[in-house]
């Protein structure tokens, strides 16, 4: 292809986002010192919250540069969670940031509207009867596409609304554990992804197999890509969503900067 | 009876801050001597091990026999008001702020005429109670006040210069959401602080005693994470300039050394709690407070730093904690000298374990959290500069001060 082709396939889909019919969604959270990560028991190791140092800005540390040095866990924000992160992927091929193939972090959407029971229930879970209703409107979710819950949940700017926390933890939405096996045997899916801060129900510490999301979708080298925004831009079938973590060595996961492309 | 200061009233936004001013400052190094007993709150002077005679001012030798043997010792604080007078002019910026100003000589029951500053009611040829107080410059000086005690002592104009009583102050406790927290708003609000901020973070979590501090008439409630630097310099520009007395209690606390349990995030937390934060603290609070130091008779007064007893010695069951607060009191010092310049006062509470969820392997004795509060209020009605509270942080000092390699070997108290 040369520089003046353009009936190539990127030149189409540039051409596309240049205004030719493909909507770019930003599915990202802003990152700052109030996004909130997981709230864990304090005697646990913990994630270290976003936060951000000014290097210099146009200052005597610095005449010509604004810059940051900012810390945070790998979990934080909107971010990308890799099979090593839980202990059943963690002898997995390619189950790292560095070594999963990059192909992986491109993949076709479904979007389950799910924001009617999660303004009705916090603790609402995902089915496979709900799913299947939802493929009986818009078809069989077709292999390698995330599944995106969304539930409006991010709409919550009030991290303590947002986190929902009461004595028996969290209360936000996520998916029913027979759900997320179905997904991975029969759907064959790439991941689960959601607006809530983890991919686990607030409460799936409680379930009978704890976090079902986490544990078997990494267990069979699925991700996860939890607190997600904007999913009500996107069609039920059809985005295509880029979500690369950044290359860390043995990394479990990273803020992502996560896109959408929509067939306007 | 004392003169009752007038309540502050709301600042006049046209009249200029009174900028802060030092009382003469330079010591000899046998001076600083009285410093360090003032520090502790004792009444303390140099005594000649040969002849006996007590020394005032310290001295390389004795003034009787010349010997060399000169010991600090306790001695009865009494004494006589020989003579009072009324200064009305001075060429020291600081007192000329502050005139009239009533100095007296007294003798006191030790042997030596000294003179001293005088609380209101001090009348001639009357009986006093002799103190070492720290003057804004951070000096030791001898105040004196009334042999029985007369109302209103809290409202002395003059002894306020070298105290800093809660009274109709502004108080800020920078973390609500602990059993000490709350005491220290109970304390400081019971004491008369005419407003108590209190700092809360992770407003996720819940805490009962946050919600206690909430129903607290003085208290008024602000987000503040000292680990954020946007959090604390937000609260500084919305609260700053009011402050008064700051209570640096953050802490984090979990169990813990360098070799046995060797967690890089967990030392990395009490570091940014302990050490950061009061950095944090002291970049965004400290400039204001220093600015404010002679603000009328309620201007910026101290900072109170919490700290542990093992910022002294290491406990090495505790150890990265030890660490950080070693590196806190070591930011304490730097404070202390920059905020002099201002005349707020740095003051740094030392504590042992105290009776909280996170003590709770300690083992006894452990502090009750509203005596530690009493405590550090009461030290700072008394103007001292170190305050350990309770048994393990007063043994700890007194076997530092004997033999700092026996406390370093023998910390498992």
């Amino acid at each position: 292809m040369t520089e003046t082709d353009d009936t190539g396939l990127l030149a189409g889909l540039l051409a596309g986002i240049a205004g030719g019919g493909i909507r770019v969604v930003d599915l990202t959270m802003t990152l700052d010192r109030h996004v909130p990560t997981i709230v864990l028991p304090p005697e646990m190791g913990q994630s270290w919250p976003f936060r951000m140092e000014e290097i210099s800005r146009y200052d005597h540390r610095g005449p010509a540069t604004y810059w940051n040095n900012f810390s945070c866990g790998e979990h934080t924000g909107t971010h990308f969670d890799a099979p090593i992160h839980w202990i059943s992927g963690k002898d997995l091929p390619g189950n790292a940031t560095d070594t999963i193939p990059p192909a992986l972090f491109v993949a076709h959407a479904c979007v389950v509207d799910c924001s009617e029971e999660a303004a009705a229930d916090p603790d609402y879970l995902l089915t496979v009867d709900r799913v299947a209703a939802w493929e009986a409107e818009h078809g069989a979710i077709p292999p390698r596409s995330w599944v995106l819950m969304r539930t409006d949940w991010s709409l919550k700017s009030d991290p303590v609304q947002y986190l929902n926390m009461d004595e028996t933890g969290s209360h936000t939405p996520g998916p029913d554990a027979d759900l997320v096996a179905w997904l991975i045997e029969e759907r064959d899916v790439v991941g689960f992804g959601c607006e809530a801060v983890g991919t686990d129900a607030g409460q799936a510490q409680h379930f009978a197999v704890p976090f079902p999301c986490h544990h078997m979708m990494h267990g069979n080298g699925r991700f996860g890509l939890p607190a997600l925004t904007n999913l009500d831009q996107l069609p039920p079938t059809g985005a295509v969503v880029i979500a690369a973590p950044l290359k860390i060595r043995r990394g479990s996961g990273s803020p992502v900067r996560a896109l959408a492309l929509v067939e306007a | 009876m004392t003169t009752k200061l007038p309540p502050p009233r709301p600042k006049d936004p046209t009249k200029r801050t009174r900028l802060p001013t030092r009382p003469p400052g330079n010591r000899s190094r046998e001076a600083h001597g009285l410093t360090a007993m003032a520090a502790a709150g004792r009444f303390a002077l140099q005594t000649c091990a040969d002849c006996g005679t007590v020394q005032y001012p310290p001295r390389q030798v004795c003034g009787n026999c010349l010997g060399d043997r000169l010991q600090w010792r306790d001695v009865s604080d009494g004494g006589r008001l020989l003579a009072e007078t009324t200064l009305a002019h001075s060429n020291d910026l600081f007192f000329r702020d502050r005139l009239p100003w009533r100095l007296g000589v007294v003798h006191a029951d030790a042997g030596p005429s000294m003179v001293a500053h005088l609380a209101e009611d001090c009348i001639a040829g009357a009986r006093v109670r002799l103190a070492l107080s720290i003057d804004r410059a951070g000096n030791a000086v001898v105040t004196a006040r009334p042999e029985h005690p007369t109302p209103n002592p809290e409202d002395d104009r003059q002894l306020r210069e070298m105290t800093f009583d809660p009274k109709d102050r502004r108080v800020l406790i920078v973390d609500g959401k602990t059993e000490l927290g709350l005491a220290l708003v109970r304390a400081f609000a019971g004491a008369g602080a005419r407003q108590v901020y209190v700092g809360h973070a992770q407003p996720w979590r819940r805490s009962p005693h946050l919600d206690a501090a909430r129903e607290i008439d003085a208290a008024t409630l602000f987000p503040l994470d000292v680990t954020d630097t946007d959090s604390v310099e937000e609260l500084a520009a919305t609260i700053g300039d009011k402050v008064e007395i700051l209570v640096n209690n953050a802490y984090h606390l979990r169990m813990g050394g360098a070799v046995g349990r060797m967690d890089l995030n967990t030392a990395h937390d009490e570091m940014a709690i302990h050490y950061h934060g009061l950095l944090r603290l002291a970049g965004h609070f400290g400039p204001v407070m220093r600015a404010r130091g002679a603000d009328g008779a309620h201007g910026a007064a101290a900072w109170v730093n919490l700290l542990s007893a093992y910022a002294w010695a290491n406990n090495p069951a505790l150890g990265t904690y030890s660490a950080s607060q070693a590196a806190a009191l070591s930011l304490s010092h730097c404070l202390r000298a920059e905020l002099a310049e201002g005349g707020v006062r740095v003051v740094n509470a030392f504590l042992g374990p105290i009776e909280d969820e996170w003590h709770q392997l300690a083992p006894p004795p452990k502090l009750d959290p509203a005596a530690a509060a009493r405590r550090i209020v009461a030290g700072l009605k008394a103007g001292v500069e170190d305050i350990p509270i309770g048994a393990v942080a007063e043994e700890i000092l007194a076997r530092r001060a004997e033999n700092p390699k026996e406390i370093e070997r023998g910390i498992g108290l």
